[in-house]
């Protein structure tokens, strides 16, 4: 307890010694302000979710229409890659590859984590600041040149990466393969290196904010789900992204200095090359090592998100809170042993096979209890619905609907017929794509007042969710019908198989909808920067929660709190609890006599 | 010029729906509606649109399934594959059960317990006995589950007989090759270091295993009922050897052999005479014939599965199983690579 006053006087002092004017530069660009990063990775992952909404536009345009001539194709792409509005194989492979890597890492790991994790960590604990702002300004900046040099791949002559955004070797490593393996994998990996060091800066920084500055009172036990669900990420990304820095660094040798770690007997350009003695399944296991925790770090946050807002919006608190935090424990520690569920047919051992058959399985325990505990956590409440809370309960939807096609691909056996084809793509577009998506824009639409002070519009919410919502499934569902029908996926056309050609009205059917949701997100990005400017303005606590954040005052202070840190009682779920005058008890509010903490136990 | 155009037109489309918005926001403060909190009106309003979103939802699976379904895959062609349907329906089945009760459930509570000024909710933490509930059924299902899908695994990837019929398909940028191993039933060594144009799998003429091996390309024949062993090569990318009829696929690595195999059920011809087919088959030429194609018949396929190349999408092989006369007939017209 001690410390937690000297803490919080030596973070009080800090800020009175810093209350001069900042300028432009320290206060805008090379901010350390957690607020002002948060805005930061939040700007910059809606624009690269943007730009990747429009690549995937464009390349459902070839799927649904193969050939055909679209202006608006040649009017982005230009003549080169979009003759007469035809789309170019070489162009699609590249569109898929970076509509794909943008979304995983710079939007769902960046921009999510990056938002939510510095804004919500030292306001829900009750702390000035991160632990290094210094260390928060570096993260931001690497990802920002991270996503830069990701984009610069398209202005070079042989065009971006294009080997899929896994990237597997020998393709990603042999420049004669193909014009995607040429500088823009290079630039790829330099993206990527980037990225790393920017989610391990960021990732240290959580993790040691949380375990050290928690204000007094604010046991684990007491933190807001949220708070546990961006721990656990940050703690997975520190553990598995250092696997994946090790597999770029091995490639970049393979590319440029001649060594043989991925590449054995191979035979291209006319010419036997030198290297033998490597594996591709050597790549393919460090990348998923950190390739599959790294779908939990997109989807714990979303889930901790989520958490908040459902039970803030039923006035009701979490159901089963230490169900969810050990499910969260549990789903982190299984996400490290179950990365051979994407090798199953690589040629990999079948026992090994097996086994991770029986861990990726036990992973549908935990998850259930997520889902089940949401569900009754909406039993008799009162629910407001905020456009944030209609993101979340879409959320369960879809991470329910696409969990459960999870556990047909991770039946080893049932995915040899169905590993890498749109299956695949439909099943983890809705439970990581779409649900993380959800979480991230009910997260924006509830914390809005925080990041912006003021309030987004309610009506434009409310369209945005079910355009987005209803075109979700509209585009995914029908999908898991192409792959049953066994359609690959990464195909830039189907007309070379007439085993294909029924399937094109599902196709068609597709893209319509990707042209729904595309425009729906047109009305959020004007919603979005309109009320950043012009929203109206927030009160203290518009929600009337329970969590430390909002018992700041509406303004950008540094240091969050004027004055003293505040100090906690309670958990942060008592929302109408009985005998209380209203339905929510901040957890500054000090227990009254005989009152028991928690969820009652 | 006209790219300026299109860019001062959109700029300028973003400004009035920027104002048409602030009149109806101006329009709705004038009414009493906020244009940020959520009213009781709001509530209900939202919870009736969860209701109808469930039951357009369910209508919508339905009729995908409806529509879709018969777009899907015949039967299986191949003995595992047909354990492999029953199984996937075995899941489909129980998972579409949870599906419906998930949905129903949060859709409803989503619709009952809208919010009203004059409600309160309950205060329900935890249960210990729910939670149990729901961890411990998940896990009995779970286990049956994992125990079938184990079955199937250990049986297609146990080692194939020793009478199988050995046969290499070789994948290389961007086509197919298949070798058979002739009368010995043995590939002939191979190495990547004798690739030519005129020996494009590197054959090892030293070898005398190699002697009575063929190559073919474009198309290759397997004998029915009969179990094919497949050695998988790739040259210089991985590949990956799908044939989806018979649900069988593993992946072509450069440096090593992968092996896969599998016993075809249905001749081609047998396969074309399925009503099924048939009609799957009247729903490809029909589009064919609107995009002014000539009709196709029913072939099963070989096609490459892995990310390979910009010219990925077109990489294919035809398969035809047959009677086993008919493809010792088949294999007899061949000649051998080398001369004896």
């Amino acid at each position: 307890m001690e410390n937690h006053d000297q803490q919080a006087q030596s973070n009080h002092g800090h800020l009175e010694e810093h209350h001069h004017e900042e300028s432009f530069v320290t206060k805008y660009i090379f901010s350390k302000d957690h607020k002002m990063i948060s805005r930061q990775f939040l700007i910059t992952a809606v624009i690269m979710a943007f730009i990747a909404m429009v690549m995937s536009f464009m390349f459902r345009l070839q799927l649904a229409w193969p050939g055909e001539k679209f202006w608006i194709l040649n009017f982005l792409l230009g003549d080169k890659w979009a003759p007469e509005g035809v789309l170019e194989p070489g162009m699609y492979m590249q569109l898929v590859t970076i509509h794909g890597t943008i979304m995983v890492f710079m939007v769902l790991t960046g921009g999510l984590s990056g938002t939510f994790s510095n804004l919500l960590i030292p306001y829900q604990i009750g702390a000035r600041d991160m632990a290094s702002g210094f260390l928060n300004m570096l993260s931001y900046w690497f990802f920002f040149l991270s996503s830069a040099v990701m984009l610069a791949g398209f202005f070079v002559e042989t065009g971006a990466a294009s080997g899929g955004w896994t990237v597997y070797p020998p393709l990603s490593a042999l420049p004669q393969a193909m014009d995607g393996s040429k500088l823009g994998m290079t630039l790829w990996l330099v993206s990527m290196s980037l990225f790393i060091i920017s989610a391990l800066l960021g990732g240290l920084n959580y993790i040691v904010t949380v375990l050290n500055l928690r204000t007094k009172g604010m046991t684990m036990t007491r933190l807001p789900l949220t708070i546990w669900a961006f721990l656990l990420t940050a703690v997975l990304g520190v553990l598995s992204f250092p696997v994946l820095f090790s597999a770029a660094l091995l490639l970049i040798f393979d590319r440029s200095f001649g060594t043989s770690f991925y590449l054995s007997d191979i035979y291209i350009g006319g010419q036997a090359l030198e290297q033998t003695g490597g594996s591709p399944i050597l790549y393919e296991h460090l990348f998923w090592f950190l390739g599959h925790p790294e779908v939990y770090i997109i989807i714990l946050p979303a889930l901790g998100i989520t958490s908040e807002i459902i039970a803030v919006n039923s006035r009701k608190p979490i159901f089963g809170y230490r169900a969810m935090i050990g499910s969260i424990l549990a789903i982190a520690f299984l996400s490290f042993i179950v990365w051979g569920h994407h090798m199953f047919i690589t040629g990999m051992n079948p026992f090994l096979g097996s086994v991770f058959v029986f861990t990726t399985l036990l992973i549908a325990i935990p998850s259930g209890v997520k889902a089940f505990n949401y569900i009754t956590t909406l039993w008799k409440g009162n629910i407001q619905y905020t456009p944030a809370m209609l993101f979340s309960i879409g959320l369960v939807s879809t991470f329910i609907s696409g969990g459960l096609t999870g556990i047909i691909l991770a039946d080893s056996a049932l995915d040899i017929p169905l590993h890498d084809t749109q299956f695949v793509t439909a099943h983890f577009h809705i439970v990581m794509g779409v649900s993380a998506i959800l979480g991230m824009l009910a997260g924006v639409y509830h914390w809005f007042p925080k990041l912006f002070l003021r309030h987004m519009n309610k009506k434009l919410g409310y369209i945005h969710f079910w355009g987005t919502f209803i075109s979700a499934y509209g585009v995914f569902f029908p999908m898991h019908f192409l792959g049953l029908a066994g359609l690959p996926r990464r195909y830039y056309s189907f007309t070379a198989f007439p085993m294909f050609d029924n399937l094109v009205d599902i196709n068609i059917f597709i893209t319509t909808f990707a042209m729904l949701a595309a425009f729906v997100q047109i009305i959020f990005m004007f919603n979005f920067i309109y009320s950043i400017f012009r929203g109206p303005k927030s009160e203290q606590n518009p929600w009337n929660s329970n969590t430390l954040e909002w018992t700041t005052p509406m303004e950008n202070t540094h240091g969050n709190w004027p004055g003293k840190l505040p100090v906690v009682h309670r958990w942060p779920y008592d929302y109408s609890k009985p005998g209380k005058a209203h339905d929510f008890v901040p957890q500054t509010v000090p227990l009254e006599e005989g009152e028991v903490d928690g969820g009652g136990h | 010029m006209i790219k300026f155009l299109i860019y001062v037109a959109i700029i300028l489309a973003v400004f009035a729906i920027g104002y048409l918005v602030r009149v109806f926001e101006l329009a709705s403060i004038l009414k009493g509606d906020s244009p940020h909190k959520v009213t009781d009106k709001d509530n209900k309003f939202m919870s009736k649109i969860m209701m109808l979103f469930l039951v357009v939802f369910f209508v919508f699976a339905i009729w995908n399934l409806k529509v879709y379904g018969p777009l899907l895959l015949p039967d299986s062609a191949s003995v595992h594959g047909a354990e492999l349907d029953w199984l996937f329906n075995f899941n489909m089945i129980i998972l579409f059960v949870v599906f419906v009760i998930t949905h129903i459930a949060l859709f409803y509570f989503a619709y009952k317990y809208y919010g009203r000024k004059e409600n309160t909710a309950t205060y329900f933490t935890h249960s210990n006995k729910l939670e149990m509930i729901w961890t411990i059924i998940p896990a009995i299902i779970l286990t049956f589950i994992i125990i079938y899908g184990l079955q199937a695994w250990t049986t297609i990837t146990a080692p194939a007989s020793k009478d199988a019929i050995v046969m290499q398909l070789y994948s290389k940028q961007f086509d197919w090759t298949a070798r058979y191993a002739g009368k010995d039933n043995e590939l002939g060594a191979s190495n990547y270091k004798l690739i030519t144009d005129q020996n494009a799998l590197g054959m090892d003429s030293t070898d005398t295993k190699g002697k009575d091996d063929i190559i073919v390309r474009n198309e290759f024949h397997i004998p029915v009922n009969k179990e094919i062993e497949f050695k998988l090569n790739a040259r210089e990318v991985i590949h990956s050897a799908y044939l989806p009829h018979f649900k069988a696929q593993m992946n072509c690595v450069p440096g090593m052999t992968t092996m896969m195999h599998f016993t075809p059920t249905i001749t081609t011809a047998e396969m074309r005479k399925k009503p099924y087919v048939i009609n799957l088959m009247k729903g490809i030429n029909a589009v064919r014939e609107k995009r002014g194609e000539k009709p196709e018949e029913f072939n099963y396929i070989l096609l490459c599965n892995k990310i390979c190349g910009n010219s990925h999408y077109n990489m294919q092989m035809t398969v035809v199983v047959e009677s086993e006369t008919e493809y010792n007939e088949w294999l007899k017209s061949k000649k051998t690579y080398f001369k004896n």
